[in-house]
């Protein structure tokens, strides 16, 4: 299938949805890989790569945008509800 | 295409326009009017109404040097100032410091001209003598090195900074090893970004004052916005995915490519030198633009997720779209197509389209925002109420 999803960084631990995707559907990586998004990603949203724990720091361009505010299931539509910026800067 | 010169208008002062505007400048907002008719008038007067001028402390040099850098501005041909005559901008700070290019000045009061239909009566006159002189001048073989490129973004959305960002990033690398100038400005998009920043500093000089910009912007950021400090970022930008400024902001100043920070210039002020430069200014793209004017840019390119049409009163903006989706919803608008790197299309052959289109406009090609007009009012950055 064609992907729907970019990771900008190898090390990146969220990739940024090219479409809307349904809850239930499949996420589909450059590399052929697959998983099942747990809920709706809107098209240019984050979804996680990886089970993310709270407190974890989540990636993009390789650098961090932001800590788990709880625990963030792979799959899962990452945004404002479960990360925040407390303790990088502003 | 011949990339090394461009087709400009030389300046007295040397600089080079790539086009040959005259300039209504206010000095208060107060003379908006005058200015507006002389603009509606004379046709290839560019009137740059504004709503400054007066009534503030802090701003006046600022401002008063923002205004004059207008007037400075290569793309601008002549210059008419008009003044109302009790404000504190006064018409001869700004005269006198665009004469210094060399470029006819002209000034009238309306309190010493006898109100406002006879002062422009006489800027009209004037101004069609301007626009006749404009007419005169030939665009010549110029260097690329005599070009300054402003960089901007707003509206931003996820794929900002994976398409079109990235590409105007490969952009400002070229023209810098053309030995031209490349300014990344909007210090709210470069929070949480210092450290990154601060290592492509040419001296430890600029190192230091790229993390006291970035900073300043961020404690300003706090003490306007509390605790929504953390999410300073437009509605706009949320809906479309991004989640915290850092995400922004990384993905905001990779249009600045990879090369050294020669220097930071401050608002209202030109680059000392070449090469690339951060302008101290704010996030809002409007009064950004202002800057990047003053700064003496003859071009702006300018990236949008969301979509925005806003163009600048005398110089040619640029318009990327971020995605395929924004560029044939606002196809009037969007010059260059950068979301067809999501289809597969690579970074350097959408800078190579950048590139190609930069070269066309700089020779006299008309952007799509200056086709729709879109030059608005003249917005200048101000930190404090007026009185």
């Amino acid at each position: 299938m064609k992907p729907n999803v970019i990771i900008i960084k190898e090390q990146d631990n969220v990739a940024v949805a090219l479409e809307d995707i349904p809850e239930g559907g499949t996420v589909t990586l450059l590399d052929g890989n697959e998983f099942i998004a747990r809920e709706s990603i809107p098209y240019s949203h984050k979804v996680a790569l990886v089970d993310i724990q709270q407190g974890m720091v989540v990636l993009k361009y390789g650098e961090a945008i932001g800590y788990a505010l709880g625990d963030i299931k792979k799959g899962a539509w990452v945004h404002t509800h479960n990360l925040t910026i407390e303790g990088i800067t502003v | 295409m011949k990339r090394d010169t461009i087709q400009g208008y030389k300046r007295p002062d040397g600089s080079v326009g790539i086009r040959n505007h005259v300039a209504i400048i206010p000095t208060v907002a107060c003379a908006n009017g005058v200015a507006d008719m002389i603009g509606r008038e004379v046709k290839g007067t560019v009137p740059l109404l504004h709503g400054h001028g007066c009534g503030r402390a802090l701003e006046i040099g600022m401002h008063t040097s923002a205004l004059a850098g207008m007037g400075k501005n290569p793309n601008v041909s002549g210059v008419i100032v008009i003044g109302l005559g009790c404000e504190t901008i006064s018409v001869e700070a700004i005269a006198s410091e665009i004469a210094q290019t060399g470029k006819p000045v002209e000034t009238f009061v309306i309190q010493n001209e006898g109100g406002s239909r006879k002062t422009a009566a006489k800027g009209i006159r004037s101004a069609r003598k301007m626009v006749e002189n404009a007419a005169g001048m030939k665009r010549m073989e110029c260097p690329l090195e005599s070009i300054t490129i402003g960089l901007e973004c707003g509206g931003s959305d996820a794929f900002s900074g994976i398409t079109a960002n990235p590409a105007v990033g490969v952009v400002s690398d070229w023209l810098v090893d053309a030995g031209g100038t490349v300014i990344l400005t909007e210090n709210t998009e470069m929070i949480g970004t210092s450290h990154i920043l601060s290592r492509r500093a040419k001296t430890p000089e600029v190192a230091q004052r790229i993390v006291q910009i970035v900073e300043a912007a961020e404690k300003r950021t706090k003490d306007i916005l509390g605790p929504l400090a953390s999410y300073v970022i437009a509605p706009g930008n949320m809906d479309g995915g991004m989640s915290s400024i850092q995400e922004k902001s990384l993905g905001c100043i990779c249009k600045a490519g990879s090369r050294p920070i020669n220097e930071v210039v401050e608002y209202g002020r030109n680059p000392k030198g070449k090469g690339l430069v951060i302008l101290d200014g704010p996030g809002y793209d409007m009064e950004s633009m202002a800057g990047l004017g003053a700064a003496g840019c003859q071009l702006i390119i300018f990236t949008t997720g969301r979509g925005t049409p806003c163009g600048f009163p005398i110089i040619p903006v640029i318009k990327l779209s971020s995605t395929s989706r924004l560029f044939f919803a606002m196809e009037d608008d969007m010059d260059v197509n950068a979301g067809s790197v999501l289809e597969g299309v690579s970074l350097e052959h959408i800078a190579e389209e950048i590139i190609d289109l930069s070269i066309d406009v700089m020779n006299g090609r008309k952007s799509k925002a200056e086709v729709n007009r879109q030059g608005g009012i003249l917005c200048l950055y101000a930190t404090t109420p007026a009185f």
